[in-house]
């Protein structure tokens, strides 16, 4: 029984870890900005196309670190310009804005790579294939979970235990009176979205190199996942957009185990609405003091 | 000043009026550039300009037509066919040619009929196409035979037990994964169904469903998109049994999905490089001369001038066009639709000829197997039903 379970147990861990990457973005923006960033599944392609490409010309020690600056460069300007000159605007104007952003880079990126999927490159010590008990997967889907539990605890410490950190969860409680104290709100804002692209970036790696092919729209639906994910934990609280994209990589994987394939992705929402149901704010919604 | 502007204005109104005046036939191209089947639908386009380039004129009441192709991208999806298929008509195209994806050609095909306006099926496999719609009809095989072609095939491999993946929805995939699963199971083979959801990019589990059903073969007819994760998917996972699927998967994604890799990859499709024939011959180094003069053709079929089926195909639908223009005589949409039926040509692809609903004739599928160390597709053999 444990032998049949464990590799859909070990690829629902390991997805689940890479929608907790993405799940955080979404969870840091709506602390921060109460602003739900639909660009970010589209964000989160982009990186995978900047390795696609980078990784043809360059080492893969170069391009790794250069996909994560290419992709916090564009969530920084995704900011900057479509989001800053509304801070004072209603918020559905920002939201309407988001969604401008996530179609326009979709769009973009359709006419840049001809829309057709590209390949996406091996990433040395995580692309090679490993045999766990009676499984056999790839080594990303073992490091995944460790490495997302290692980004998602050094980002807790960086909330609580950092200057910058600390205004964060300031701006988060309360927007005027943080920027009344000198807090330089722009700075703070800016800081979220660059840690949430780089979250993104890292997610999208181990996310491609299990699942190779890379085309404009292949964002969206684990877009979509992570912030079902970020929903079902409680958005703006970080530990639980991870244990919200944990259970849900691991519900999918399970359900489709069970043969109920076609079901997998109506299952999912149909827990996220059972979950509000009993608890409208998510599983770790209350806990405030997790709020960044 | 005015009045020269003035005639400026109206000479450049008049000037296209008399361009339209020449004698132009349009030929509409309904294809995928993009999307999930944007890979294969490029390369039947290709096949299409190739065609037009070696035969750019048509004559009709003795008088010589300039042949113009006019392009419109349905994008793989049966929402956006429907708007790509009315731009043709509003663009006043003769006949049109398309699409790859049998879903899109059906709905394509309402607005066709509507119009009034005869389309030639390239490679859309499903017997809807044509059955569903008087105004469609077909060069390549079906999906009854090449799903039995393949259900052969997978028992002479020595396969008893078969995994059907295709994607919800498809009207390829799930009409495909049907013919295979009744006549394997009428070979006495033994099947477990399963589908998967449109975007779909997580196929572990449906690769581990087909290992722990006792699985031998796989079976996955679906969009070259998710085919390179599932192969990616089933090479991880050490998968050692083959992995068989239809004609949309004789594509270069494919080749890069499985190159270096541990899979054994089968697909059947319409029609081989190395066919010895002279027609075929002659096509092939052709083509393959007219990719490797121009970069942007040779980035269109993959990178590499590996000669598609789709390329093929797109070239004899094309001629096939020409040809039922030349027997009706007229640039007449009807007229064209008339004479359809009656049409007969020996293309690269073999001889065709329409029966009652409008379906070539074809009885042979070329089975081919994706090499992983050469990176290129491996004829394997020609295959036909005993019916």
């Amino acid at each position: 029984m444990f032998n049949t379970l464990l590799p859909y147990l070990l690829a629902g861990i390991s997805v689940g870890g890479q929608y907790a990457l993405i799940a955080v973005g979404y969870t840091l923006v709506y602390g921060i900005l109460r602003l739900i960033n639909f660009a970010h599944g589209d964000i989160f392609t982009a990186a995978g196309f900047f390795m696609v490409y980078l990784a043809a010309s360059l080492p893969v020690g170069i391009s790794v670190p250069l996909v994560i600056i290419l992709t916090v460069i564009l969530g920084f300007t995704v900011e900057r310009v479509a989001y800053k000159p509304l801070r004072t605007a209603p918020r559905m104007s920002i939201m309407i804005s988001a969604i401008g952003v996530s179609y326009l880079l979709q769009n973009l990126m359709w006419y840049l790579t001809g829309g057709l999927a590209k390949q996406y490159p091996g990433l040395p010590g995580l692309s090679e294939t490993v045999q766990i008990g009676s499984a056999s997967t790839k080594i990303v889907t073992i490091a995944t979970p460790f490495l997302t539990i290692g980004l998602v605890i050094a980002l807790v410490l960086l909330i609580n235990h950092t200057k910058i950190g600390m205004a964060m969860r300031a701006v988060s409680v309360d927007f005027e009176t943080a920027q009344l104290m000198g807090i330089k709100i722009n700075n703070v804002i800016s800081v979220t979205f660059v840690i949430g692209s780089a979250m993104a970036a890292i997610g999208s790696m181990l996310y491609f190199t299990n699942y190779t092919a890379v085309t404009p729209t292949i964002g969206a639906m684990p877009g979509l996942k992570a912030f079902v994910a970020a929903v079902f934990g409680g958005i703006g609280s970080i530990p639980g957009a991870m244990i919200g994209a944990l259970i849900i990589g691991i519900s999918e994987n399970l359900i489709k185990a069970a043969g109920w394939t076609a079901f997998s992705d109506a299952f999912t929402f149909a827990l996220l609405i059972v979950v509000l149901l009993f608890r409208p704010t998510g599983l770790f919604g209350e806990k405030t003091t997790d709020k960044v | 000043m005015k009045k020269l502007l003035a005639l400026l204005v109206a000479v450049m109104m008049i000037v296209p009026v008399f361009a339209a005046a020449e004698d132009v036939i349009k030929i509409g191209v309904f294809e995928p550039s993009t999307g999930d089947n944007g890979a294969g639908g490029k390369q039947e386009i290709l096949g299409i300009e190739y065609a037009n380039s070696l035969t750019p004129t048509v004559t009709i009441g003795g008088q010589e037509y300039q042949v113009k192709l006019e392009i419109a991208d349905n994008q793989s999806l049966t929402d956006k066919a429907v708007s790509a298929a009315q731009s043709l008509v509003g663009a006043n195209v003769s006949v049109v040619l398309g699409s790859y994806g049998s879903g899109a050609s059906m709905a394509g095909g309402d607005v066709f009929a509507e119009a009034g306006v005869p389309a030639i099926g390239v490679s859309c496999t499903n017997p809807n196409v044509t059955l569903l719609c008087d105004y469609y009809w077909r060069i390549c095989f079906l999906d009854p035979f090449q799903g039995t072609v393949m259900a052969n095939f997978a028992k002479e491999l020595g396969a008893t037990k078969a995994y059907v993946l295709t994607m919800l929805g498809e009207d390829y995939g799930v009409g495909l994964g049907k013919y295979f699963v009744d006549a394997f199971q009428k070979l006495g083979g033994e099947v477990i169904e399963e589908n998967f959801t449109e975007g779909n990019g997580d196929f572990a589990a449906y690769i581990n469903n087909a290992v722990n059903g006792g699985c031998d073969v796989i079976f996955a007819p679906c969009a070259t998109t998710y085919a390179a994760l599932i192969i990616e998917q089933a090479a991880s996972q050490g998968v050692t049994f083959p992995i068989l699927a239809g004609d949309t998967w004789e594509n270069s994604a494919i080749l890069d999905a499985a190159k270096g890799k541990d899979v054994k990859v089968y697909c059947s499709t319409f029609f081989d490089e190395n066919d010895d024939s002279a027609a075929a011959a002659d096509f092939v180094s052709g083509f393959k001369a007219w990719l490797n003069a121009d970069e942007g053709k040779k980035t269109n079929n993959g990178g590499n001038d590996i000669v598609a089926a789709v390329s093929a195909l797109g070239f004899d639908a094309y001629n096939v066009a020409l040809a039922a223009i030349t027997a009706a005589d007229s640039a007449d949409p009807a007229a064209i639709a008339a004479a359809l039926p009656g049409v007969t040509y020996t293309g690269v692809t073999g001889a065709i000829a329409f029966d009652e609903n409008g379906d070539a004739r074809k009885d042979m599928a070329y089975i081919k197997f994706a090499n992983p160390e050469t990176g290129a597709f491996d004829f394997v053999k020609t295959q036909s039903v005993a019916e």
